[in-house]
């Protein structure tokens, strides 16, 4: 595009250019007081985590803490089990993400791929689910939940985000455009379609896989009101839970512990992000899109 | 569930192998094959608990039900008919609709603007500004309610110490009638714009540079640019982020609950929230089904008409 434009109308791309000249600097700063704004509650959160209870009651209040201290991260793992909340958040979190990324692919191949009778009720299932709000199905949950003896289990929180339709969606939009050619030069060779899954088809979708596991960790790890519902003992809490919990009862003016509570929640997946980050934005962008 | 749905894959690959193209049964076998993982686990956990919650809706389901789910007893459509004399459902659903209706266009411009500045407004740090502005996205809507409630804090909070620096005595934002949901909708637009700009950067890209400068040579200014070319370009992004974000914002559930309780005042109770209360603080599953079911027909519905509206504009 850029090619295009560069060798075809130069004297046009020199106006253009000229006619940016004015913006960038105030763009710049713009963006910049934006960033600030974006990153500031985050700096807010990380700094109060680090400040002694009594400093907040400093008048005027500090904005850097005075006395920077772990004492509020101790505290979150004696007087509260911020450790087991963690487990249980990361058990959870990463089972989903196994349970998607390979059941997900596999109906992606069959509905892209495979000719078979049901494939267009499935697909318009898929389809018809994509957008349906949580909270429709947490009390039915709930319910079939407590007749299984699920309620406060692993199970309970895992068994209904092992499968979703974004993720075959995400996986057969991708597989449809994999040649037929390469699919059928395996069969030719005798590989049946279980082999021709593992061994061509998924390396190829590698990618988009990386993406659907990604996004999948992040959507387990930040959710919210179905932990809530079935986890009530404390002991199966996963972080968020634990810290919405503690924020609205007793701990509610422990503001140093609230914020080093966050911090153990946020940076899991701040980390995740740095190092993924293109696999992220890029994936919802593209991926996004073709919906 | 997850380790027969395993076995179940492969007994069948037997069949899989001899399958052949072109013959009718065994293909059939080999595609439910790998559909049956999905299959399975999304019928018993999502398809079967969509239409049970539509049976729950007309009964009187309720705390002592849990034990025995058959011997609750259908009561018709008096939950429904209940709903629309409960004037706290009312209240649920206008706060749910303030929210949307300041909040959606609200995120998508400023979405947009911030996406047209990064990828046309400038060509360094292209990546740090994507990244920043990403970053409250991925986070967890409860850790970012948390810290939000410390940052209104009326004493000691960020907002109001610099306010007070500039001589000005900040408000308890979230204690008031007025100002909560306000203060909601600002974090929901700073949680939710980088989602938006990610989305508008891929639809900007996709716009053919040749368009803007034929539009150059017909004298068209910046504004004009942006308006004849640029919108009307990116008018099925724009339909996609629309639907997509109404739907997420009319589920509104983590702020209120960490940072209000749905007050001050039922200033800023949800449709979700107020299922929630109804369905596990005060268990009546039956009523709550009926809000649940309520709202999944106003996201469809909207989403419908979303689609409708925007695409007959554009033939």
């Amino acid at each position: 595009m850029t090619a295009l434009q560069g060798g075809a109308r130069p004297p046009l791309a020199v106006h253009r250019r000229e006619g940016r000249r004015t913006g960038p600097l105030w763009v710049y700063g713009l963006l910049i007081l934006g960033l600030v704004l974006m990153v500031g509650p985050f700096l807010w959160m990380l700094l109060g985590a680090l400040k002694p209870q009594a400093e907040f009651l400093l008048s005027p209040p500090t904005f850097l803490p005075k006395n920077p201290t772990t004492d509020n991260f101790s505290r979150l793992f004696s007087e509260l089990d911020f450790p087991r909340f963690f487990f249980n958040s990361s058990l959870v979190a990463l089972v989903v993400t196994v349970g998607n990324v390979l059941f997900c692919p596999m109906l992606g191949y069959a509905l892209a791929k495979l000719q078979w009778r049901g494939k267009r009720l499935i697909m318009g299932l898929v389809l018809a689910t994509l957008m349906v709000p949580a909270g429709i199905t947490l009390i039915p949950n709930f319910v079939l939940m407590r007749n299984l003896g699920l309620v406060n289990t692993y199970p309970g929180l895992i068994l209904p985000f092992l499968v979703g339709p974004f993720g075959v969606f995400l996986t057969r939009q991708f597989m449809y455009g994999i040649p037929n050619e390469l699919l059928e030069a395996a069969r030719i060779d005798g590989a049946n379609e279980w082999r021709i899954f593992w061994q061509v088809v998924l390396p190829i979708t590698a990618p988009v896989l990386a993406t659907l596991g990604i996004l999948t960790f992040l959507g387990s790890w930040n959710s919210f009101i179905y932990p809530l519902v079935m986890a009530q003992e404390p002991a199966m809490y996963t972080l968020p839970v634990a810290l919405a919990t503690f924020s609205t009862g007793q701990y509610q003016a422990d503001h140093g512990m609230l914020m080093a509570g966050s911090l153990v929640l946020v940076l899991p997946v701040l980390i995740i992000f740095v190092l993924f980050q293109r696999w992220i934005t890029e994936g919802i962008a593209t991926t996004g899109l073709k919906g | 569930m997850s380790a027969p749905a395993l076995t179940r894959q492969t007994v069948a690959e037997p069949g899989a192998r001899s399958a052949t193209p072109g013959r009718g049964w065994r293909q059939d076998l080999t595609g439910w094959a790998f559909a049956a993982p999905f299959v399975i686990l999304f019928g018993v956990f999502l398809a079967l608990p969509i239409a049970a919650s539509f049976v729950l809706s007309f009964t009187s389901f309720s705390q002592r039900d849990l034990i025995n789910p058959i011997g609750t007893s259908f009561v018709g459509v008096d939950n429904y008919a209940r709903l629309l004399t409960d004037p706290k459902f009312w209240k649920a659903l206008g706060n749910t609709f303030y929210f949307v209706i300041v909040g959606v266009p609200l995120t998508l411009a400023i979405g947009l603007l911030i996406a047209s500045a990064v990828s046309r407004g400038i060509t360094r740090f292209r990546t740090a500004f994507r990244v920043g502005y990403y970053l409250p996205v991925i986070t967890s809507i409860v850790a970012i309610a948390v810290v939000w409630r410390f940052l209104l804090n009326p004493d000691i909070g960020l907002v109001n110490v610099l306010l007070a620096n500039l001589g000005i005595t900040g408000p308890d934002w979230l204690a008031s009638k007025t100002l909560a949901m306000p203060s909601i909708i600002t974090m929901a637009i700073w949680r939710n714009l980088g989602f938006a700009m990610v989305v508008f950067i891929a639809g900007l890209q996709a716009i053919p540079v040749m368009l803007y400068e034929a539009a150059s040579i017909d004298g068209a200014g910046r504004w004009q640019a942006f308006r004849y070319v640029t919108l009307p370009m990116l008018r099925p992004t724009i339909l996609f982020m629309l639907v997509i974000t109404t739907i997420g914002y009319l589920q509104l559930f983590e702020e209120p609950f960490v940072m209000t309780d749905g007050g001050p005042l039922d200033a800023t109770l949800s449709v979700t929230m107020y299922m929630y209360q109804q369905g596990f603080e005060f268990f009546k599953q039956g009523y709550a089904s009926a809000i649940a079911y309520v709202l999944f027909v106003i996201v469809a519905v909207i989403a419908f008409l979303q689609f409708r509206f925007l695409r007959s504009e554009d033939a």
